[in-house]
């Protein structure tokens, strides 16, 4: 290759520039809802021990963990990646099988999954704060 | 011969198994759901007793297993796209693995033993 046309190499890519299409951020958000859920994972497992342990102290430790406001906004948020997590995987389970992969379905599929996993948040995110 | 510690040469097996374990999870998640729906949850006592229940024990154990897998090629494709010096990212990896294969154990146990 002639040196003029030779591109310069490495290449940086200015992210703060560049516009994804949605899918690109609910899929990019695939993977921060998914380490999200990865590094939590202690709290969920020491969680579900108290939650089965049968001590009254497991019981009422349970109580006092859960009841903390900034585990519930934690837990709020993992409810937003577990949910997200789950529609974004459906989504690309389906088009493993070729299932809405054209360009106009795949950008409805991916606003449906941010728009739902959104919707059940909310649903389930009130039980989880009390209000119904 | 040029050997390769860390890379993206495990195939179709870690993908299949990513989907497969995706799909077990989804179903399981809808069956803690619908037994949510039936009031498993309403109490400790009812929670406590689905999950001592020898089938839902059954399918929690393959839950974790299955969590603990898709956790680990998710995790392991973070670690490649992003830490290029082979030694962290191997360091990473072997750190990713430590903490599933000890969650898993955690968890197994705290099932187990209901």
């Amino acid at each position: 290759m002639p040196p003029e046309i030779r591109k310069p190499r490495p290449k940086y890519l200015a992210l703060h520039q560049i516009r994804l299409p949605l899918a690109g951020y609910a899929s990019i958000l695939h993977r921060v809802s998914g380490a999200g859920l990865f590094l939590m994972l202690p709290l969920l497992i020491w969680l579900l021990q108290l939650s089965l342990a049968s001590s009254a102290e497991s019981a009422a430790m349970f109580g006092a963990v859960t009841g903390n406001l900034l585990v519930k906004l934690i837990l709020l948020g993992l409810l937003w990646a577990f949910l997200h997590h789950f529609c974004m995987g459906i989504r690309i389970l389906l088009i493993d099988i070729q299932i809405g992969v054209e360009k106009q379905q795949a950008h409805a599929s991916a606003v449906a999954v941010m728009v739902v996993s959104l919707i059940l948040t909310l649903i389930f995110g009130l039980k989880l704060l009390g209000a119904y | 011969m040029k050997r390769l510690v860390v890379g993206a040469h495990y195939g179709l097996m870690d993908w299949l198994a990513q989907r497969v374990t995706a799909i077990f999870m989804a179903v399981y998640t809808l069956i803690m759901f619908a037994a949510t729906l039936g009031g498993a949850a309403s109490s400790r006592e009812a929670w406590h007793a689905l999950m001592a229940n020898g089938f839902i024990r059954y399918l929690t154990f393959l839950f974790i297993i299955s969590l603990c897998y898709h956790a680990w090629v998710g995790v392991r494709d973070i670690w490649m796209d992003y830490v290029q010096p082979a030694a962290i990212r191997v360091t990473l990896h072997v750190l990713t693995l430590f903490a599933l294969v000890g969650y898993a154990g955690w968890a197994v146990q705290i099932i187990w033993r209901l």
